[in-house]
């Protein structure tokens, strides 16, 4: 049976196995490729998106557990505050490879939505389940921070 | 990440010999493999000017996060006087004009980009230059000795004329290109040396940078291999039924390294993987077991293997000593485990192949793969894409899952992208060798060392590859003790010998290669040395490195700017160490406590030396992620294996470092008109022993073995 899914406000409707994963189902089917694979085990945050208004780990959630909610990935479009971290992200030059960075702003921006101005130990706590084997962690930080004060002065 | 110490100083040696700086093996290119697009102005195979302005310059390295798509980009845009805003990049195509002009292939590794890119790029990009102030002095009919060129513009100030390089590009493309062209003094440097943005980030932030796990290909299907448990063992039978009855799954073939799922996607070749029974003959390797290498291993190295170094009479010093101190330190596999899993998308057809892979080893991987499809090397096009990663695993040469992407495509007779996923790519070898060491020194009466010997145990991932010839000299490979043997160090009676192991397990260069343990074991026995004589640490580095400027700037810059020496809140301690490798220096001061019993690093300050700067936040940002990996090191990794299998399977029992125990770094940077060199690699080597020695401090209880235990914390 067709499942239904608002990904980045738009609706598809997508005629595949229940089971798959909402990230293979949107790198797959929707070629929307911003989200990674990076685990397959809700290990390293990779994969993180918005699930209305929650962020989870794609790889282990059944496409199905997405059936009339809205999903947000990284391509994103008019997001406040997803645009504020990508720019803050932009000015520190926070990527190497550059892989789990998607995840990590996706991560960030749930944050961000809950909490004006996070401390260190707030980011700590959001940002844990997000790997970096570049270990770019000390950039990713004042990111964050970066995006808190520009959002505060009004962009959110 | 191939270190290649010897194949560098080889290198050097000839280039001083002819004179000609870093140009051996350069030959000017000609061409680039593809075409340029009519109108547009391609001079070399490195840059290309659009008619509208854009500048594009062929990066012939892997982008792994390390900033060669930027740093080779100012190189070629200052000589070129180009503008930033219009500078841009694209990866190289493989051809021999993109080889690496030491090692002679085209490849990424051993901290060599700028080290070895940095003259040819500057050339490019000058000749490139020189055309189009030709191109304009003729449209003007002025001497072109009287054109000057800005941000992209020639311009005549005495008939006040300029010309956009855009507007030039189609007479430039007309005219030869020179033999050869002078290259700015250092003072005009205009981009070079500046903190300048990286050109790769936009993409990275927004999703839309392609990594190889994101090429799509019409019709393309995914392949997942069931491995073989066991290095060394093959599938004895295969029950495919249950495989194939999952919807989705098109075909199950053995390609050798395992029996591979062939599906319409992932989550079907995932399915159907888990569905296939394989029976395996697991081969001669079923029985090894990590506790039973160590105790070989440890057995080996109570003698002295071959002798790689040695200075004076060690033996005869060591015994008239008045102290001897004796020590075994023990270093395990390690996985690189990239963000992005290993992959790789084949499209073969019946007389031609495309191949898209992060690969750091182009030359090696084209020719593998061309070789097992059985077709004619130039009909094979490898596509370089973004790496998410790579650390040395994306360049092996046996280039392994690029091959078995190839066995894969050959069954499938349609375009394939072959996925490891991360229980793959942690069980799947290639790892950091497993090491260890017996290190020794006598000390006189008045505590300095009289004799210094280290044994080192463990595998070459040189011999047996074509890599041999140049690297194994003697039957020692350059690359096990590399960082002991060369020593910067003013070590009397020194021998330094090794014994070189044979086991079923592959093994790879991983960041920083054989530094990863020598600098490990000589910073912390260094330490050792320092406690038993009562010296401070930072003194008897000073007094071991007297007469050695580089290694000394980067000791006393960390030293000072982390406050050595001066009182430290209650609780807290530091530790240092220093190293030399891929020809820059690197000193790491760890200042760490213990709160509740549980570690916390609370800063790194590191001081570096890489010759002349290129972008001083490619370093920074390096030395920042070095760091990081080091630590994860030095807490937490290790492959181990039992009953012939590896037991780690995901980031549970294969941890990274997160934010949260992520330390402050602080970095700090010599000034240098030395010749620019590594930092991707460099910044790892001293950071396990900076933690441990600051540990030390702290506890009196010295750590020969990483990853860090528990009890190690407890005095």
């Amino acid at each position: 049976m067709p499942i239904d899914v608002n990904v980045n406000g738009k609706k598809r409707t997508l005629d595949v196995d229940p089971s798959t994963p909402l990230l293979w189902v949107l790198r797959e089917t929707l070629e929307l490729t911003g989200t990674k694979f990076g685990c397959g085990a809700a290990q390293c945050g990779a994969c993180t998106v918005h699930l209305d208004g929650h962020a989870v780990r794609s790889c282990v959630l059944p496409v199905s557990a997405a059936a009339g909610k809205n999903v947000t990935t990284i391509e994103v479009q008019g997001h406040a505050v997803v645009e504020a971290l990508q720019k803050a992200w932009t000015q520190i030059d926070v990527p190497q490879c550059g892989y789990c960075q998607p995840g990590q702003i996706m991560s960030a921006a749930i944050l961000l939505a809950e909490t004006q101005a996070p401390t260190d130990k707030e980011i700590d706590a959001c940002m844990s389940g997000n790997a970096c084997r570049c270990a770019t962690y000390v950039r990713i930080r004042s990111a964050i921070h970066d995006a808190a004060a520009s959002l505060k002065g009004g962009a959110r | 990440m191939s270190s290649v110490n010897l194949a560098r100083r080889g290198f050097l040696q000839v280039s001083a010999a002819i004179g000609g700086g870093l140009l051996v093996g350069f030959r000017w290119p000609e061409k680039g493999a593809d075409a340029p697009l009519a109108g547009d102005f391609a001079p070399n195979a490195f840059v290309r000017i659009a008619p509208d302005g854009r500048v594009t310059v062929i990066i012939n390295k892997a982008e792994m996060g390390q900033g060669p798509s930027t740093s080779l980009c100012q190189l070629l845009a200052d000589e070129l006087d180009a503008d930033w805003s219009k500078v841009g990049f694209e990866f190289a195509p493989v051809d021999p004009v993109y080889a690496h002009p030491g090692f002679g292939i085209q490849m990424t590794g051993g901290s060599t980009s700028t080290f070895a890119m940095s003259l040819p790029m500057r050339k490019a990009g000058a000749a490139a230059r020189a055309l189009l102030v030709q191109a304009a002095g003729e449209k003007w009919k002025v001497p072109a000795s009287e054109c000057r060129t800005e941000k992209s513009f020639v311009i005549h100030d005495a008939s006040k004329q300029r010309a956009a390089y855009g507007e030039l590009a189609d007479a430039a493309a007309k005219l030869t290109p020179p033999a050869d062209v002078p290259l700015k003094d250092a003072k005009d440097f205009q981009l070079i040396g500046k903190p300048l943005k990286r050109l790769d980030t936009p993409a990275k932030v927004n999703g839309s940078a392609i990594f190889s796990m994101d090429v799509h290909v019409p019709g393309m299907l995914t392949a997942l291999v069931a491995h073989v448990p066991v290095f060394g063992g093959k599938a004895k039978s295969i029950d495919s039924a249950a495989a194939l009855a999952v919807p989705g799954v098109k075909q199950v073939v053995d390609v050798g390294s395992g029996v591979a799922v062939i599906a319409s996607g992932f989550w079907a070749a995932k399915k159907g993987r888990a569905a296939l029974k394989v029976e395996w003959d697991l081969g001669p390797n079923a029985g090894m077991s990590s506790a039973g290498m160590r105790a070989d291993y440890k057995k080996l190295a109570e003698g002295p293997g071959k002798v790689a170094r040695k200075d004076g009479d060690p033996e005869g010093a060591l015994k008239s000593a008045a102290q001897v101190l004796d020590a075994e330190y023990e270093l395990p596999f390690l996985a690189h485990a990239p963000m992005e899993p290993l992959n790789c998308v084949v499209d073969l057809r019946a007389d031609s192949m495309e191949i898209w892979a992060g690969s750091q080893f182009q030359t090696v991987d084209h020719a593998a793969a061309s070789a097992v499809a059985g077709l004619d090397p130039k009909s094979v096009k490898l596509h370089t894409t973004f790496l998410g990663g790579g650390f040395g695993r994306r360049a092996n040469p046996v280039a392994d899952y690029i091959v078995e992407a190839v066995k894969v495509a050959k069954a499938a007779k349609a375009p394939v992208k072959l996925i490891w996923t991360r229980d793959d790519d942690l069980r799947g070898g290639y790892y950091r060798p497993m090491w260890h060491s017996r290190i020794r020194a006598g000390l006189d009466s008045a505590g300095a060392i009289a004799s210094w010997m280290h044994t080192i145990v463990g595998q070459s991932f040189i011999a047996g590859t074509a890599f041999e010839a140049f690297l194994v000299k003697d039957g020692i490979d350059g690359t096990s003790v590399e960082g002991s043997a060369d020593t910067d160090y003013a070590l009397p009676n020194l021998q330094v010998d090794l014994h070189t192991t044979k086991l079923g397990v592959p093994t790879l260069w991983w960041r920083s290669v054989g530094h990863s343990h020598t600098a490990f074991v000589v910073e912390s026995f260094l330490d050792e040395v320092a406690h038993a004589s009562k010296t401070d640490p930072l003194e008897l580095r000073r007094k071991l490195l007297a007469g050695k400027p580089r290694n000394l700037g980067v000791l006393e810059l960390a030293a000072a700017k982390a406050g050595w020496g001066k009182p430290l809140e209650k609780g807290r301690a530091r530790g240092i160490a220093v190293h030399h490798s891929f020809e820059s220096y690197v000193a790491a001061v760890a200042e760490v406590s213990l709160e509740n019993g549980k570690l916390r690093v609370h800063k790194y300050t590191v001081a570096v030396d890489c010759g002349r700067v290129v972008n001083p936040d490619t370093i920074q940002a390096q030395i920042q992620g070095a760091v990081g990996f080091g630590l994860t090191a030095t807490l937490y990794s290790a492959i181990t294996l039992a009953d012939g299998r590896v037991e780690q399977s995901n980031f549970h029992d294969y941890k990274l470092l997160r934010i949260q125990e992520m330390p402050a770094v602080e970095v700090h940077i010599v000034p240098s008109d030395e010749p620019s060199t590594g930092i991707g690699e460099p910044g790892v080597p001293p950071i396990a022993p900076a933690l441990c020695n600051a540990l030390f401090e702290l506890t009196g209880k010295r750590i020969r073995h990483l990853p860090i235990r528990e009890e190690d914390l407890h005095s």
